[in-house]
């Protein structure tokens, strides 16, 4: 149990907890139903799929301001897809034919998408802001030219599954996550990939004289973060029961700040599954609460943006974290 | 190195030349001072963001906050002025517009300059702030009447004519401000210690420090400079438009960074010139206006600016790494 | 003699370590003042409190007789203290010109930016250094010696009264050291004293007065120049008194196990050929500028070669490529441990797996206790100390953080291991240690390069020396025929 020693998770569990806390104080009745709780589990793998997908380029020094978009836009050729050879009325196996080629196709974008940003940053050696920013607008510039700014709908009925369906009870969306962030945790910390991801992470020099494929690391990295937002898109359109350009365009934000607030080290070389877990739980504690409190949406995000910024000052206390990025460039 | 220097400023008057070749051809009216006259006006506001934008990247950091400064201004300026200060003359309502963006910028700049918060993260912080309160906070209904002070600056023209064919061009007053904002930062940046002080920073901030430049005080300058000029940009936008939208403007951000990154600037910091910075803004407007003139339509502006980005940025990038290879 | 500048007492710890115990020496108008010491001696530490970068615990520091408290950058450099370091703290993406005057400029408060002051004021230094330069090149576009020209000439333009010049050196060629130390003779005569910092002072020792030794941050040598050579300063600095023994003949018929043929890389080095047998310890050394760090990068991969080859046992190694050279059994130990080869933040236990990744799972889940039990086993073979495996690898000791490096290379088993700066700015105890550890190595048949300046070094622990001189190996010498000034002047000559 070497995690509970570790200070910045425990101190996220306690996070997490006064939050819960806090929001049922505020809105006991609503709050505590079991309505609610099955709704924030409904809710929260939307966005928690994206942060992971962030957190894993923010291990390595980077970051990745495309998720959303090739979320998107990968939705939006599933949705196509869907809409011109199943339909609305579209049942059983043909349905699900339809379904499946629909997802792969998704899933094989988002690789594609993650390939193109993984070249860009390591072959071309752009920063990853701005190959990130510029793929990230190719994306759903992609998006609004196939659907021109309007969402598809007529989407098979199938398609509720994934976002709204429950196995023996629990919510496949918040399945799909469990099973998601243990399968990223164990790369991260028990296959060599991953501690090449961190180690590559602490000192981008140090891991090309210790012989590590720097390339290779990089391009899958980004290729896992397409794969992932891609999922996401997914899970966004069964839930929408749509597709569409711009949807979840305030969910990069809410990405980069689940990231930071989980304990992942915008510089590099830090970040644990399980932070970013917990940073999600805290996060969605408390939009279902504000929501119960009638808080519009804009004011969700300016909280946010508050939080984020505040949480970054919080870890500039901190020994453990570099302040400044070190000007040898990798 | 002086020809490389002016490489991306070369291609980029390249491309320009090329697509308004494309257009006339394709269009005979192209090539008319109505075009000619509407392309500025869209440029007016996107060549303030850009130079401020510039600035920010010259010193070594990147800000995505200033189209929420500019909302947030042109929109609580339009209710202050209507509220409490009817009779403030344009250039009050100007000046005013400033000192808010300058206020907000002294934000970013407490965060940046005062905690050393990384520049991308904070600024994403500080967008959603600045949108989320105004917002929640200020309102989210469009002002249709704007106070007269910018309702006459809206109708201030400093040229206007009339065409063979019976149609009217003009160009707005505002576009001396935006030639202002250039010919001000010209000078802050190459006649001044101040500017040298900024590309100082954004090439090696170390050694800055070592000689004893004030890094702070200059990164601070630089934020609350941005601003300011944020905030002319948002007056000047919600004047021309006749209306103040709290919706506007947030998603420019993009294009002007495309438009600044292509003129030549890096992220590392350091590099950066006007000239650079307006062609690529030139670019950025003939993409966001004309595209449909060349034969692509406007559903695929996105797609285009995005690639422009990349090119902008990826070949001076593959350069450099040719460059490093042959002297490793 | 007025002193310019007195130091006494000069204390400064960082988080539990001594960086420097109670140092003093002054240093006259015009005098030239050499500060040797190895990296780890304090001597950096120094001078960022002589610049007012950093601020000692104590110190009663005089210029002119009055005393300075809480020196800033600033004030520093008002007083005539200026400090070129090791980067030189240029603005690359500035011109000549420009970086020449910005001091001088921000000196006079200036508000204003005169483009025809300012290259006034670049050339009249220029002048005085007696170099031309192109006042409009960027900076970024000139070789390390020009950068160093106008790092000192930007100190002059502020009316430098002390240039302080750290490891001034290490990247000139023979040629630009003599003109280095022809531009700090001019400097002497206009009245501007000069501190030399660095660890590397036998082509130096000729222009300074008064030499001081630091070693592990306290005072432990000074007196006139004349009173040293070479010999003696390593002596100081490394605090070594007993020789170390040569290594014992290498048996014959070892079996050729590295051929270097023609290895060439235009700007670096060229037709570089040699045999490395199995078991052979084999030295590399040079002036630096020499090309000898780029021809150890080239074994590894990390620099690529034009022309040439590298064959291990009987097969070519791809050149510049260290995923393929490491596949092929070579290893390479980098000359600057900090930032080329420990992550610092991770753990001691990491920073050896690293290279064993992939013989403990791969592709798959990793056996991760075998992994760190395989770590902690070659720890203890080369006795590292420390509290426990899982502790950040930056709270170990100098001489503890090598031989972590050491440890990931050999855990992989290399058939060459290419050493460079093996025992750097590491304590003596640990150094003998280090060079037991190579003489294991080449007892077990492992080919070793050893990239050194440190010549007691070299003849402690190679059968063989190879001498570079401007890209090309000039002598191969056996250390049995020489002894430590005889080198050094050969390296010199």
């Amino acid at each position: 149990m070497r995690w509970l020693n570790s200070s910045t998770e425990a101190q996220l569990a306690v996070i997490a907890v006064i939050v819960f806390a806090v929001m049922a104080a505020l809105s006991p009745d609503r709050f505590l139903s079991v309505q609610n709780i099955t709704s924030m589990a409904f809710q929260f793998p939307e966005f928690a799929i994206l942060a992971l997908a962030m957190t894993v380029t923010m291990l390595t020094g980077g970051i990745d301001l495309s998720v959303v978009g090739i979320a998107n836009c990968t939705a939006v050729v599933a949705a196509l897809i869907l809409t011109t050879f199943a339909g609305p009325d579209a049942t059983g196996a043909d349905a699900a034919l339809w379904l499946t080629v629909a997802v792969g196709v998704s899933l094989a974008l988002g690789v594609l998408a993650g390939l193109f940003n993984g070249i860009l940053v390591a072959a071309l050696g752009l920063p990853a802001i701005l190959a990130t920013l510029g793929s990230g607008l190719i994306f759903t510039g992609f998006a609004v030219a196939l659907t021109s700014g309007s969402a598809v709908m007529g989407l098979p009925a199938a398609i509720a599954f994934l976002g709204n369906g429950t196995i023996v009870g629990v919510p496949v969306p918040l399945i799909l996550f469990a099973v998601l962030a243990l399968v990223l945790s164990l790369i991260l910390t028990r296959t060599g990939f991953g501690l090449r991801v961190q180690m590559f992470g602490s000192n981008p020099l140090a891991a090309r004289f210790a012989a590590i494929d720097i390339t290779g690391l990089l391009v899958r990295v980004y290729v896992m973060s397409g794969v992932l937002a891609a999922i996401a898109g997914l899970v966004v359109m069964s839930r929408a029961n749509s597709a569409k350009a711009d949807y979840g365009s305030s969910y990069l934000l809410l990405a980069v700040l689940i990231a930071v607030l989980g304990g992942v080290n915008p510089y590099g070389g830090y970040g644990k599954v399980i932070g970013v877990v917990l940073a999600v739980l805290a996060m969605q504690f408390l939009s279902s609460g504000l929501n119960m409190l009638s808080v519009s949406n804009f004011a969700r995000e300016l909280i946010w943006g508050v939080l984020l910024i505040f949480v970054m000052i919080l870890n500039t206390r901190q020994p453990r974290r570099p302040k400044q990025k070190p000007e040898t460039p990798a | 190195m002086k020809m490389d220097f002016a490489r991306n400023e070369v291609l980029v008057a390249l491309v320009i030349v090329a697509f308004c070749a494309l257009a006339a051809a394709s269009d005979a009216r192209f090539l008319s001072i109505a075009t000619l006259t509407d392309l500025l006006r869209s440029g007016i506001v996107l060549s303030i963001f850009a130079v401020g934008a510039m600035l920010v990247l010259i010193s070594g950091g990147i800000d995505v906050s200033f189209t929420a400064v500019a909302a947030f201004t042109m929109y609580v300026t339009a209710m202050l002025l209507n509220a409490v200060m009817p009779w403030m003359p344009w250039w009050g309502a100007i000046a005013i517009g400033m000192a808010i963006g300058a206020s907000l910028g002294a934000v970013n700049a407490i965060l940046i300059a005062g905690f050393g918060l990384p520049t991308l993260i904070v600024t994403l912080g500080t967008l959603s702030v600045f949108r989320g309160f105004m917002l929640t906070f200020v309102g989210q209904k469009q002002i249709t009447t704007l106070p007269p002070g910018m309702r006459d600056f809206g109708r201030m023209m400093m040229l206007r004519g009339t065409n063979a064919d019976g149609s009217f061009y003009s160009l707005h007053v505002a576009f001396l401000f935006t030639v202002a904002a250039v010919v001000v930062t010209w000078a802050i940046l190459y006649r001044t210690m101040l500017g040298r002080m900024i590309f100082a920073i954004g090439g090696s901030v170390e050694s800055a420090r070592r000689i004893g430049i004030d890094v702070r005080a200059t990164q601070a300058f630089v934020y609350v400079y941005v601003g300011a000029l944020a905030g002319l940009a948002g007056v000047i936008h919600a004047s021309m438009a006749r209306v103040a939208n709290p919706f506007d403007l947030v998603g420019l951000e993009l294009s002007v960074i495309a438009a600044v990154v292509l003129g030549g600037a890096r992220l590392a910091g350091g590099y950066g010139t006007l000239t650079g910075t307006l062609l690529g803004v030139a670019l950025i407007v003939l993409v966001r206006n004309s595209l449909i003139v060349i034969g692509i339509p406007n559903t695929w502006q996105s797609v285009t600016i995005g690639v422009l980005i990349l090119l902008g940025t990826g070949l001076p990038a593959w350069q450099a790494k040719r460059a490093a290879a042959r002297a490793a | 003699m007025t002193d310019f500048i007195t130091l006494s007492g000069v204390t400064k710890t960082y988080a539990g370590i001594t960086a420097l115990d109670d140092v003093g020496f002054s240093i006259a108008a015009g005098e030239a003042v050499c500060l040797a010491g190895e990296n780890g001696s304090g001597k950096s530490t120094l001078i960022k409190i002589l610049a007012g970068v950093e601020q000692p615990d104590l110190a009663d520091i005089r210029f002119n007789g009055a005393r300075q408290d809480a020196l800033t950058p600033r004030a520093s450099a008002e007083a005539g203290v200026m400090v070129i370091f090791q980067d030189f703290s240029l603005f690359p993406n500035l011109t000549v010109a420009e970086n020449i005057a910005f001091s001088a400029e921000l000196g006079a408060h200036r508000r204003l930016y005169n483009r025809s002051r300012s290259r006034a004021i670049a050339s009249a230094a220029l002048q005085r250094v007696g170099v031309a330069l192109d006042l409009d090149t960027r900076v970024e576009t000139l070789s390390v010696a020009h950068k160093q020209l106008i790092a000192i000439c930007r100190a002059l333009a502020s009316d430098a009264r002390l240039i302080i010049m750290d490891e001034p050196t290490t990247a000139l060629t023979d040629r630009e050291v003599r003109g280095l130390l022809g531009i700090i003779r001019r400097l002497k005569a206009d009245g501007v004293a000069v501190l030399f910092v660095s660890h590397k002072l036998a082509e130096v020792l000729e222009v300074c007065e008064k030499v001081v030794v630091l070693r592990n941050g306290a005072k432990v040598a000074e007196g006139p120049a004349t009173d040293f050579d070479a010999v003696s300063l390593t002596r100081h600095m490394t605090g070594r008194d007993v020789a170390e023994t040569p290594p014992d003949p290498l048996a014959p018929g070892a079996p050729v196990l590295l051929q270097v043929r023609g290895l060439g890389k235009p700007g670096a080095f060229n037709d570089i050929s040699f045999d490395l047998h199995a078991g052979e310890v084999l030295g590399i050394s040079g002036l630096l500028g020499s090309g000898r760090t780029a021809l150890a990068k080239a074994l590894f991969g990390l620099v690529a070669p034009e022309t040439g080859s590298i064959i291990l046992a009987g097969k070519a190694i791809p050149l510049g490529n260290p995923l393929a050279a490491v596949h092929a059994g070579i290893g390479y130990m980098p000359e600057d441990r900090l930032t080329e080869g420990l992550f610092l933040m991770q753990s001691i236990a990491r920073n050896v797996g690293i290279g064993r990744v992939d013989a403990h799972g791969g592709a798959g889940l990793l056996n991760l206790s075998a992994l760190w039990g395989e770590a902690a086993t070659w720890l203890d073979r080369l006795r590292v100390k420390s509290p426990s495996i899982e502790a950040p690898v930056r709270a170990l000791s100098g001489g503890n953080q090598q031989r972590v490096v050491l440890a990931r290379w050999l855990a992989q088993q290399p058939r060459v291991l290419v050493l460079n700066g093996p025992s750097v700015g590491v304590d003596v105890g640990s150094k003998a240690e280090i060079h037991g550890i190579i003489r294991d190595l080449s007892q077990q048949g492992l080919g070793v390069v050893v990239i050194s300046d440190d010549l007691p070094e070299l003849l402690a622990t190679c059968h063989r020396l190879l001498v570079m001189k401007d890209g090309r190996v000039t002598e191969d010498i056996l250390p049995q025929s020489t002894d430590e000034t005889d080198l050094a002047h050969r390296l010199a000559s």
